[in-house]
């Protein structure tokens, strides 16, 4: 398989990248300053992540489009505002999640936002439902996000008023002629902002952004800067063997949709009603010892109580972080565990996500 | 000039008499990124040549640290466990790892010099 290049593949380059195959394309993973300055960049003024691996998915409305689509997320669109996103999943009859999504209600379209590892898999569920083999993925498509609390300021130099959009809302603006969507939205735990815009522009379009001060960012602190905000990755966080429920993301599933039908709703019912036996919970380790991704929980007894499905150091909280699965009856925060790394047991405390928290801009501050 | 060696697993140890300081190479510290944990032998413990006797943890992923030499492990450098960006910042200075007593000096001829040490590093990263 031929890996796949981004439109700013090129520019990465000429800023240093270092590349790393992520879901089929070639992707940056950091440039010359390094994952612990970049995240600090970001977290302290502004950075630039290419993230057009993303697949873009646009469906026009038509008569009982949003039913439909009803039938496959838990999300409440019906009343879902002109502008506005939601963070939503697509799931598997027995609650698993196929992926999590942002859908925006535009004018006379929906945009869903699909992770590039799971987005043809998205595309075939959603065509099916949909009834329409024609739909696509749109490639002729980037997408950029410019994050940290500088960033509202740069971006408004590029592009006027930008800076009137509230959080997890959207509009069109132009650039160079060119129509292009903006949202107040991310996924650092920073202010910031997500800009679809064609290929053809979104080189000078960064190009602009660099100039008035911000700075090309990779996936590497992406990663340290979305664990601290206690974020999911799909893929490792959750996955097809996670519920919503379990993940610790009920509040994603629309109060309304509760006695609904949609995939997977009856399984979301039976795990409100009666529990989880696993729920997805922040981990402190007490000393700097990074607990990665399947390090085993263990209770003081020493009995396997779960598993990490992330783990890293957290440059701007400067501690050891992690995030998995633990059985209920542990989950309580401040409840002391056990992670096994490299052979020793090292000890930790379930604690509340996120674990670095900035206020976002008016309102819900819930992603 | 320098009588600094160097192994194939991106050690260097220089030699003061019966005891080698020991530390990860420049190139090391490159190719791992961000270092922010360190871990080091015990004081007393005895290494062997080749064996683990550390880890260090990039952002990216953990890396066993390996003695170049066996030897009883005299002293270690409390300051990159508690600070290990400094390892970053001076990898073959300040932040060197351990220190040990040499059991067998003859271990060091298996080393590399500086010069095959670097031509050795540029030749494995291309």
């Amino acid at each position: 398989m031929n890996i796949k290049k981004t439109a700013l593949y090129e520019l990465h380059k000429k800023h240093s990248a270092k590349f790393v195959e992520f879901a089929g394309y070639s992707m940056p993973i950091q440039y010359s300053e390094g994952i612990v300055k970049e995240h600090n960049i970001t977290r302290n003024k502004s950075g630039i992540f290419d993230v057009s691996h993303m697949g873009q998915l646009f469906i026009k409305y038509s008569n009982d489009i949003t039913s439909k689509l009803q039938e496959i997320l838990p999300t409440d669109l019906k009343n879902l505002k002109i502008n506005q996103s939601k963070y939503s999943f697509l799931m598997k009859e027995n609650g698993g999640i196929y992926d999590d999504l942002i859908i925006t209600r535009m004018k006379d379209q929906y945009m869903i936002i699909l992770n590039a590892a799971c987005k043809q898999n998205d595309l075939q569920i959603i065509k099916n439902k949909l009834n329409d083999q024609s739909l696509d993925i749109n490639n002729d498509l980037s997408l950029v996000a410019i994050q940290g609390p500088e960033s509202k300021t740069i971006l408004e130099n590029v592009v006027s008023n930008v800076s009137k959009l509230k959080f997890m809302n959207g509009e069109n603006f132009s650039f160079e002629n060119n129509e292009i969507y903006i949202t107040r939205s991310g996924y650092t735990g920073e202010d910031g902002f997500e800009i679809s815009l064609p290929n053809k522009i979104v080189n000078s379009f960064v190009g602009e952004l660099i100039s008035k001060g911000s700075t090309l960012i990779g996936l590497g602190a992406r990663d340290t800067l979305r664990l601290e905000a206690g974020l999911c990755l799909y893929g490792h966080d959750i996955n097809e063997n996670t519920s919503p429920v379990e993940a610790n993301l009920k509040w994603a599933i629309s109060k309304n949709r509760m006695s609904d039908n949609f995939t997977g709703s009856q399984k979301i019912k039976k795990q409100i009603e009666e529990g989880v036996s696993k729920l997805r919970v922040g981990i402190r380790p007490e000393t700097r010892v990074i607990a990665r991704e399947s390090t085993k929980i263990f209770d003081e007894r020493n009995n396997e109580i779960g598993k990490v499905t992330s783990g890293t150091f957290g440059p701007s909280v400067n501690a050891s972080i992690a995030m998995g699965y633990i059985s209920n009856s542990h989950s309580k925060t401040d409840t002391k565990v056990f992670l096994e790394v490299r052979g020793k047991k090292v000890p930790a405390n379930v604690c509340d996500l996120p674990f670095y928290k900035k206020s976002y801009v008016k309102g819900e501050a819930n992603v | 000039m320098s009588d600094t060696k160097f192994s194939k697993e991106h050690e260097w140890i220089t030699l003061d008499g019966e005891v080698g300081t020991i530390g990860i190479t420049k190139h090391a510290t490159e190719m791992l990124g961000d270092i922010v944990f360190a871990e080091l032998p015990e004081k007393g413990s005895n290494v062997e040549k080749d064996g683990t006797a550390g880890v260090v943890e990039s952002t990216k992923a953990a890396s066993d640290v390996y003695t170049p030499v066996s030897g009883e492990v005299v002293e270690i450098n409390q300051s990159i466990v508690d600070d290990p960006s400094k390892i970053n910042a001076d990898p073959e200075g300040g932040a060197w790892f351990f220190k040990l007593k040499l059991k067998d000096k003859s271990e060091l001829d298996t080393l590399m010099n500086k010069e095959e040490y670097d031509k050795f590093a540029k030749e494995t990263s291309a």
